[in-house]
Formats: C-alpha cells, structure tokens, sequence
C-alpha cells in the first residue's frame, strides 16, 4: 500500500464502521496501523506487541514468517484486547482486502466488548505487557540474561496451568491457609469464666495446603514456594497475568472468529462496492472460508452456525449468543445434526498410511469436537500437597479422563516444577488400568 | 467528536524484536549442537552433501516440555464438500517411525524434535571451534599466507560505519574547548573522524600434511567409512583454517603408492597389509620434497593394525621414530570394530614408544570421530 492508498483506505473507515453500527455492532474505538508483513508476524509470534522476548517467541517468529516466505499462509490481521483497540494491517494487501480486515475487525472487537467471558480481561493490557517486558529486561541486567531465561523456561513451561474463571476470585488462599485471628485480649477477658474452668486454648488444627485441590498450579507456586527471589515470584506473577488475559480468546476461538466473519460478509454486503471490488471480496471471503479436509475451519464453522441461528430464531437471539457463549458451550448449544449434515462434517482416523473417515454420526462429532476443546485440550492438573510427608513436597494430581499423559513430556515438564518448587515434586496420573506416580527429586526420576 | 477508527503508517524499519529474539534461539540451536557434535560427525549424510546443501539435524533438547497428552490415537474432526462417507481415504499420513514425531519403533515414544536445518559450512564452523596444529613451529621459509584487515589510523573522511566515536568526541570538546565554551554539544562534519583499514599480509608456518590409508582387504566396510569421515573432516578444517597447507594422500595395502585426493577418499583395494611400506613412502616424500626445516611436517594413518608379522611391526615402529625426527608429530588412528580390548599386534608394538607427538587413537565407533579429530588437531602453543 503506498500513500494513496493509505488515505484511501482512511477515507473509507469511517463508512465501514457506520455501516457495522447500522447492522447493531457496539466496537470499542479502534486504531489501525499499517505494517510490513515481518511485523505482523512478529507480532503474531507474540500474541502482543511489546511483550517480553524469549527465545521460544523467536522460535514462533521464524515458523511465521518461512509460512509466509514459502506462500504457505499469510496473516491478514491482528487485533489486540484492549480499550480503545488496536488492530494491525499488512501493508501488502490490497485496499479492498485490508477493507474487508478492519470489517472483520470491527467484529472481533465487538465480541471482545460484549462477550462474558471478556469482563474481567485487562483492557489495558499493551501498556501491561510493555511494563512487564521492562522489569524483565531489568531483572536480566540484574541477574544475567542467561538466568533469567532458565527461570523462564520453567515457569513457561507449566503457563497452561492457572485458573481462569468469569468471575474474579476472592482473595486467594483466604480459606484457610492462614489462622484465623485471636480474639480481642481485654482486661476483664477473665470475667467470663467466672466459676468454670478456662477452656483451653483450641489447638491450631493441622490443616493441608492446599484445603481443596488448586488448579492454579502458578499461583499456588508464587504463594508457597520457598526460596523463590522476588524477581522471580514477579516472574511468575507477570507470566500468570498474560496467561489469564490470553484464556478468554482462547477459549473462543470458533465463535469469535465465526462472529468475526459473520459481521465482516454483512458489512461487505451492505456496503457499496463496485463490481470488481465486489469480485475481490468474493474471492477472499470464499478463501478465508474454504473447509479443509482435515482440520475444521474456525471461521467457517463458526459462521455457519451464527447464520444458522439467525435462521431458527432472529438477531436478538445471535447477538444473545455471542455475550454468552464460549466455544465449547456453543459447539454443545447450537451444532445440529442438519449443520453436521450440511457441512459434512466427519470423524477420521490413521489407518495405516492413509486418513479414513471412520464415522458421520453427528453426535459423536460434536462430542469429538467439544472433548476436544475442553481445558483447551490440555490435562487437568491440581495441587492436592503442598507439603507432602510434611516435608514440603509438592504433590500434584492429574484428573484422569480417559487419556493418558505422554510420560516423556511428562518426566521433563517435572523437572522444570523442580526448578520453581526447589524440593521433590510428584505426579499422580493412571496409566492404562493402573494408577502411576511419577517423581524428581533433583537429581532421579522415579515411577510408582 | 473524536474520530472512533483512526489509521495510521508508520515506519517500522527499525523494528528487531522479532529477529533478536530469533538469534537466540539460534545461538541455542548450536549450543545444543555442539553438545551432539560426536553423532553429528559422524553422520554419513553430512560428508556426502555438498557445501550449501541443508542438513537437518534433530534436536531433543530445544522442546520446552509441557503436560500434555499423548498423541495420535484419538479420531479427530475434518470437513468434507460433501458426500463423505466412512471409509473414504482423505489424505496420506506420513510414514511412521520416523525421526520427527510419532510412537513408533524408538524406545522412546513421543519426543518432538525441533529440526534445526544448518549447511554443512555451518556445522564445520562448529566442529573447528577450537581445532588446531599441535607443535606448531616457525620455520625459514614462511609460505602459509593469511590475508587479514588491519584498521590502524584515523583519517577525516571514511564510511559512516567506521566512525571512531571517542575520537569524534574528542575533536568536539577541543573544538568547543578552543571556542571558550566546553562541553560536548553540536556535532559538525568537522568533527567526525573514522577508522581505516590497510590490507596486511600475516605470515604463518607452513605446513604438510601427510594422509596415509589403509585400503588392504581387512579394511571392512566400516573401517573404510571411519577412515573417510576422518579425512573428510580433517581436510576440510585444513582447507578452511589454514590458506596455504598441503596435502600428500598416500595409500598402501602391501605397497604404498601417492594418490590424488579423488581417488584417496573412493580408491577401494584389496590385498595384504604391509603398514611399512607406507610409513617408507611418507618419509620418501618429506625427504624429498619437504624440507624440514622449512616445513612443519604432519603423518596421519589409519589402519585396523592387521599388519603383516611381527618383522613388519618392528620395521613400523623404526619408521615412526624416523618419520618424528623430520616431523612435528604423527597420529595413528586404529579403527576396531570391538573396541579397544582387540588390540592389534601394531598397536602392541608401538606400545612402548613414549613420545608426546606420537598420537595414538582406537575408534570403535562412529562417535568417536570428533573425539579422535579433537586428540588429534588439539591445538597447542606455537614451540621455538
């Protein structure tokens, strides 16, 4: 895009949101900013711009950018969380291309300001992962970069592993983990025992850290882990807080992008375009759009289902559906069998050397695809000890739902617990029929 | 009204983060290298590629690993255009057991590895890190050149990249110095001063390498490719390290006889061994066209030690008395397929030689490549 095309592009914001305004879309603010396609990826790599560097993001860098560099995939766009929004345009689009984008935008910063699970997301996050990238650069100088990025690896390592919920929780650990206050002493305390015995004093019930099994395997850490230094409890702390602000657009992928794409055809439609500009906007919307034999299409899928609704019910009830639901709940909610039907939609496997579709029926499709996405398919791991054989070991326990954790990744993701715990770690998971203890004390893994 | 979409361009030239963060993880990439240099010297597909070709080389280490379950055995969900019916076949997968992903043969299932993808010109910057010639003298008759670039002055005008900024600075304080007011402030062209450079020729000892090969029948198929591997390696560093060394290839079953380097490195012979007869040659040749005293002489020879008789053996270890009296040192590298319990009667032989430039190696297996290559070319101060 040069110049022209730049004030072109501007002319024609302000269309495109009044438009998206008269189709009942509520955006936050938005601003866009045109960079080159190594920045986008960059920024794809990241997840935010500004964020702290470690060598996993170069690593994600790189794999973008021979996608891009080999014509594999391309990224069209990237909106950032935040109020107001930003969102980024690759300045190797087209005008009417990078039109269709800020459409496509403005739907996902519409699902950002309305949808549930967003409420408690920090709207200011930029200005948060900018802040944080600086006192890790500091601690770096500090400490040494190489020490900073070790203590990293680990608690990347475990990042998957906080609690997210849509409504904040109540100062953690207050249940318990503390005595509860002694009484008032007074003077006349001795009054009340007036011709009976003084109680005694009740005895400090021997109470387990965690009382209920945490899942929040970070903030468990950061609270009773000993001989972490400051800097690195502030690690964990800043890697938790970006973690809980990714959750939510994790956790809707389908449904946002399917909103995104929803919003961005009706905006196209309803907009004035010329006859080539309109052949263009087929063409893209119609790639965007095309189902792949072997992985779903989110934008497809999610669309899909957004027009089906509308179809059933009316546009009260879509926009009621995008406040409320995530993925999984939308998928469980709204995937029919006519929409398995009409999409044609399969289960397949590996035989031998080939894929093979191995079965239509929709209801196992759907629980496929929603098993799937449960705890963003990743396992289900709790503290239950902080302090197992009172020894401060730490205990933690893999809920076991029929499928069995890889034990390689398994023994290495334990030592990096070691390293934030500092004493000998234990997993409890099942392995086919029998139950399965895995340890490291430091130096030896063990399996009971 | 504030504007509620805004656009903006702005210049994004100067952004590396991306690119920082990548060179780390690329400097990581040959950390985990160099801690697997044995097997990667050893790897047949490395010193049968050329030069720029792109090498993969797996890496275990570079995973950062996560709970997660195991994969590959859950049916998962695709879209058909319609129609799809079970049974339908709607892609290869590809082949199991490979080194990448997948549970197959391996003991150990399920390890993703990170393909690091180098040029062979890469891997041999690695694998030369810190390899030299040992007993490195200075001799009359200096023929190993080495261009290199001195930057030795400091002149007004030159390329911006080469501007000498303490310099640049200085001149500005005297400037402002003289005009009565001190401080550095107001950068003028004046002030700039930038570094130049002088093209030097450094002289350094010449050296000759003496390559000597066992091809006799006993030399199996293995003995033959650690034989190649070796000199592939060791004649590449040569080449790259050194501008200017030679190499005599020499290969003998019971005689000896000088080769051109093509047919050294695929020359396939059979025949008996007579070990001496090459040690006779390589003396042959520095007597007649090395001079000693201007040459830095250095004997390799690998052989499976199946010499022809003890006569033969004594004969040997004469030889190689002879040979360290014109040479800086000789290596003798045994490849036994069994390790070093089946000695050879050869190897016994030169058992008593006490001599620190004799060099004595047994490989027994492909590892043992780089090992061998960092005994040998261990880089020791220049002696006078």
């Amino acid at each position: 895009m040069d110049q022209r095309d730049v004030a072109d592009l501007e002319a024609g914001l302000q269309e495109i949101w009044d438009t998206a305004a008269q189709l009942g879309l509520d955006p936050y603010p938005v601003h866009f900013e045109v960079v080159p396609a190594p920045i986008m990826h960059e920024f794809g790599a990241y997840g935010l711009p500004g964020r702290f560097s470690h060598w996993t993001y170069g690593r994600a860098y790189q794999q973008l950018k021979t996608l891009y560099d080999y014509g594999l995939s391309k990224i069209y766009e990237l909106v950032i969380n935040t109020n107001p929004a930003y969102a980024f345009l690759v300045d190797t689009n087209s005008v009417l291309q990078n039109k269709v984008v800020v459409a496509h935008v403005l739907g996902h910063v519409d699902f950002f300001k309305h949808n549930a699970y967003f409420q408690l997301t920090n709207r200011q996050m930029l200005e948060g992962a900018s802040v944080n990238a600086e006192r890790i650069r500091q601690y770096e100088f500090r400490h040494g970069s190489r020490e900073v990025e070790s203590f990293l690896d680990a608690v990347l390592s475990i990042q998957e592993h906080v609690e997210f919920s849509v409504r904040r929780r109540s100062t953690p650990t207050a249940a318990g983990s503390r005595r509860p206050a002694p009484a008032r002493e007074t003077p006349y305390d001795d009054l009340f025992y007036v011709g009976s015995e003084r109680p005694p004093e009740p005895a400090a019930a021997p109470h387990q850290v965690p009382r209920e099994p945490e899942r929040d395997l970070l903030l468990f850490i950061a609270e009773h882990a000993r001989g972490l230094e400051d800097w690195q409890l502030d690690v964990v702390h800043i890697v938790r807080a970006e973690q809980l602000y990714f959750r939510p657009q994790m956790m809707t992928k389908i449904i946002n992008e399917g909103w995104a794409a929803f919003c961005h055809a009706r905006i196209m439609r309803a907009m004035d375009l010329s006859a080539s500009d309109h052949l263009e906007f087929s063409r893209m919307h119609a790639s965007v759009l095309s189902p792949s034999r072997r992985q779903l299409n989110p934008y497809y899928l999610g669309m899909k289902l957004f027009e089906d609704i509308e179809r059933r019910w009316d546009s009260d009830k879509v926009k009621e559906v995008r406040e409320l639901e995530s993925d999984v709940s939308f998928l469980r909610n709204y995937l029919t069998a006519e929409l398995v039907e009409e999409l044609d939609l399969y289960l397949y496997e590996r035989k031998g050397n080939e894929w093979v579709v191995v079965d239509k029926d929709w209801e196992k499709v759907r629980d496929s695809l929603t098993r799937a996405l449960t705890n963003f398919g990743q396992p289900y791991i709790v503290v239950k000890d902080g302090d197992f054989k009172s020894n401060g070991e730490l205990y933690l326990e893999h809920f076991f739902e029929g499928q069995e954790l890889e034990i390689p990744y398994a023994t290495r993701t334990l030592e990096q617990v070691f390293r934030l715990w500092g004493r000998t770690v234990h997993l409890a998971t099942q392995l086919g029929e029998k139950s399965a203890v895995l340890s490291f004390d430091g130096r030896e893994h063990t399996r009971k | 009204m504030q504007p509620v979409v805004t656009l903006t361009q702005n210049d994004w030239s100067l952004h590396r983060k991306g690119p920082i963060d990548l060179a780390r993880h690329n400097a990581k990439v040959k950390d985990a290298i160099r801690g697997d240099l044995p097997a990667i010297v050893g790897e047949e597909a490395i010193i049968t590629a050329d030069d720029n070709k792109i090498v993969k080389v797996p890496i275990r280490s570079l995973e950062l690993p996560h709970f997660r379950f195991r994969s590959g055995d859950e049916p998962q969900v695709g879209q058909g255009t319609g129609n799809s019916r079970p049974g339908d076949v709607i892609g290869q997968a590809p082949a199991e057991g490979g080194p990448g992903k997948g549970r197959g043969a391996g003991e150990v299932p399920g390890i993703d590895y990170y393909e690091a993808e180098l040029t062979v010109d890469e891997i041999a910057a690695l694998v030369f890190e810190d390899l030299g010639l040992p007993f490195l003298q200075p001799k009359s008759k200096n023929r190993l050149e080495t261009e290199a670039v001195r930057f030795h002055d400091v002149r007004r005008n030159g390329a911006l990249s080469n501007l000498e900024k303490r310099r640049t600075i200085l001149e500005n304080l005297r400037r402002n110095a003289r005009s009565g007011e001190p401080g550095f402030r107001g950068l003028t062209n004046d002030d700039l001063r930038f570094r130049t450079w002088e093209p030097t020729i450094v002289e350094d000892n010449n050296a000759v390498i003496i390559a000597m090969r066992d091809v006799s029948g006993s030399m199996g198929e293995f003995e033959k490719y650690i034989t190649r591997s070796f000199y592939f390696w060791m004649v590449r560093f040569l080449r790259t390290t050194y501008a200017n060394v030679e190499i005599v290839f020499i290969t003998h079953h019971t005689e000896a006889r000088e080769v051109d380097e093509d047919s050294f490195f695929h020359l396939g012979e059979s025949g008996g061994t007579r070990v001496s007869s090459a040690y006779q040659l390589a003396l042959d040749v520095v007597h007649e066209r090395y001079d000693p005293s201007a040459w830095n002489v250095y004997a390799f020879h690998f052989s499976d030690g199946d010499n022809w008789g003890d006569l033969d053996n004594q004969r040997c270890v004469e030889l190689v008395h002879s040979i360290l009296g014109v040479a800086n040192a000789f290596g003798y590298g045994e490849i036994r397929e069994g390790g070093p319990a089946t000695r050879s009667t050869l190897m016994s032989a030169f058992a008593p030689i006490q001599e620190e430039r004799f060099v004595r190696v047994g490989i027994a297996s492909k590892e043992e490549v780089y090992p061998a290559l960092r005994t040998f070319f261990a880089r020791t101060p220049v002696t006078t």
